[in-house]
């Protein structure tokens, strides 16, 4: 059987600097996956190589065994990996509902004619109640007729991954999801994304947040200046003597 | 049934409104009907964050387009309008490969330049564009009757009946695709191209697609302008009208649909008949330009910002009788 989501000596040079250098690793179906690593390890740039936002200097990234990289951003999302983004990247002039029906893009496909026609309504009202769905997954439901730029920041991280859920995708990129969040929000989204994940959908995380990432993954791979570190469960990495020197700064890292 | 009552009143005011103004400003009328298709069209192109310098050149392809169809190729003046604005859109599908790898202001000044170049194409190519004196004697509609009345075409209340069901029709059509979720996946390539790109958004596709929609309908209002005056060249699509367009768009304001319509209405109103009225004939420029500052000071989000505050009084009273 084949890997389902395999990076391979994936690497990215900016200029003169090796952001990501021969890094490697496997995320297995039905997991939640944390990428972690100090500030500058290359977390978010391997992040934006597997979801197509740049384009690798080197290798590869697979996907149940087809090379998606270099693949744009919507052909990877096609694929079924979605995104969301640091910080509250959302439609904030549009209303939560509208948000969500943007989520549904890839499986309500607009047609145009049918829809100067009027012969897509069913597709419309799919896209609704998907957009709904994914509302009500998220607790955000009640907020339907919000603007999203007004909801609150919790909320709005909801509703990031509420976009992301409603494209029905099979690989979830979460860009450091708790940023900014106050422990009961915390607690509420790593209930959320368990929920995501029995849901069948697979998730690879970037977080700095240690206490959600041991709390929530299944595995983890910690990277440090680029390069693969270690790998493992929440209690190997927690103990893993390479993971403590490159947080705390060991002496061979102080330059 | 309000809604009714206000769209039977609309009609009639539509059908009402050249009798008993004279025969310049029936002219102006034709005009008026055919600007709104343009400025209308001129929206759905900003719905995607995109303002283009170029909109009204591509309109001029439209006229240009039709004018020669029926010319050169003898096909009916109707069909010819309506392959005039095939014919904007397949340029502006063209003009978006070199045009889309620019973005906000430098798509600006690139559409600038894309229309400057198609300018200088119809003053360069005497044949068949005929050069800086443009195509005269272009087909006129031909009379037709539907039983209860004669379109006579000489007759500009004939032509501005029949340049507003067009254009009623391109409205609606308009209408549907901005209220239709691929209107929605324009707005989301606006607010935020990289979420939309994330979500499966094409934006490329998305972004030529809509400048193709808006190019098309100005295309068919340059059509309907072509028939109309019988005469064009490549001045009558020069950037002063651009600028007229923009100030339309700005003045109206472009959150919403009608908000381009009302200030095409608005200042043509102001700038046609009380300025020409009133005999300010030479400063109209001026007082246009001033009208822009103004509104941009004192109104920046468009006379649609006073209707949308008036319809939100009266929906607020509405709300809390339901309340009760």
């Amino acid at each position: 059987m084949t890997t389902f989501l395999e990076i391979r000596d994936l690497t990215m040079r900016f200029g003169g600097l090796m952001a990501v250098d021969h890094l490697s690793f496997t995320v297995e179906h039905g997991q939640i996956h944390g990428l972690i690593g100090p500030n500058g390890a290359g977390k978010t740039t391997t992040f934006n190589m597997i979801s197509g936002f740049y384009k690798p200097t080197s290798g590869q990234v697979l996907l149940r065994g087809e090379d998606i990289s270099g693949l744009k951003t919507h052909e990877v999302a096609r694929r079924g990996v979605v995104r969301t983004f640091q910080h509250s990247t959302l439609f904030a002039e549009l209303t939560v509902l509208e948000n969500a029906l943007v989520g549904t893009h890839m499986p309500f496909r607009p047609n145009i004619f049918a829809a100067i026609v009027g012969w897509d309504k069913e597709d419309r009202i799919g896209a609704e109640a998907r957009a709904r769905e994914a509302l009500e997954f998220f607790g955000l439901d009640h907020l339907a007729g919000e603007r999203a730029g007004d909801l609150s920041h919790g909320h709005q991280r909801a509703l990031g991954m509420a976009v992301a859920y409603a494209s029905h995708p099979d690989v979830v990129l979460l860009d450091e999801p708790f940023t900014g969040m106050n422990p009961e929000e915390t607690r509420r989204m790593m209930g959320l994304m368990r929920n995501l994940r029995d849901s069948g959908i697979t998730i690879l995380l970037v977080e700095h947040d240690m206490q959600a990432i041991m709390g929530l993954c299944d595995t983890i791979t910690c990277m440090s200046f680029g390069k693969f570190l270690a790998e493992g469960g929440p209690k190997e990495i927690r103990n893993h003597p390479a993971v403590i020197e490159a947080y705390l700064g060991g002496a061979r890292h102080v330059a | 049934m309000l809604r009714a009552g206000i769209w039977i009143l609309a009609l009639a005011a539509f059908l009402a409104l050249p009798h008993g103004l004279s025969f310049s400003q029936q002219e102006i009328l034709v005009f008026l009907v055919i600007n709104i298709l343009l400025v209308a069209s001129y929206r759905l192109l900003t719905l995607t964050g995109e303002w283009s310098l170029g909109h009204v050149v591509i309109m001029g392809v439209g006229a240009y387009a039709s004018a020669l169809y029926t010319k050169e190729l003898g096909i009916a003046v109707p069909l010819s309008m309506l392959l005039g604005g095939l014919t904007a859109a397949l340029v502006a599908v063209v003009l978006s490969f070199p045009l889309f790898r620019m973005k906000g202001f430098y798509f600006l000044i690139g559409s600038f330049a894309a229309g400057e170049i198609i300018r200088l194409l119809w003053k360069r190519f005497r044949e068949p564009f005929g050069g800086a004196k443009g195509i005269k004697g272009i087909d006129p509609m031909p009379d037709f009757s539907v039983g209860f009345y004669r379109f006579d075409f000489f007759e500009p209340v004939s032509y501005y009946y029949f340049a507003g069901i067009v254009v009623g029709v391109c409205l609606w059509v308009l209408w549907r695709i901005e209220k239709s979720p691929v209107g929605l996946t324009f707005h989301a390539v606006h607010w935020q191209d990289k979420l939309a790109e994330a979500s499966g958004v094409n934006l490329r596709a998305y972004r030529t697609l809509a400048f193709a929609i808006a190019s098309g309908f100005a295309g068919i209002s340059g059509a309907l302008l072509a028939h109309y005056v019988g005469t064009i060249n490549p001045n009558s699509f020069d950037v002063e009208v651009m600028v007229f367009v923009l100030t339309w768009a700005i003045v109206g304001g472009t959150a919403t649909f009608y908000g381009p319509i009302l200030g095409c209405i608005a200042l043509t109103v102001l700038n046609e008949i009380v300025l020409r009225e009133l005999g300010f004939e030479q400063m109209r420029p001026l007082i246009y330009g001033a009208i822009l500052i103004a509104s941009i000071l004192f109104l920046p989000d468009g006379l649609e910002s006073l209707v949308q505050k008036l319809l939100r009084r009266k929906a607020a009273p509405a709300k809390e009788r339901v309340a009760e």
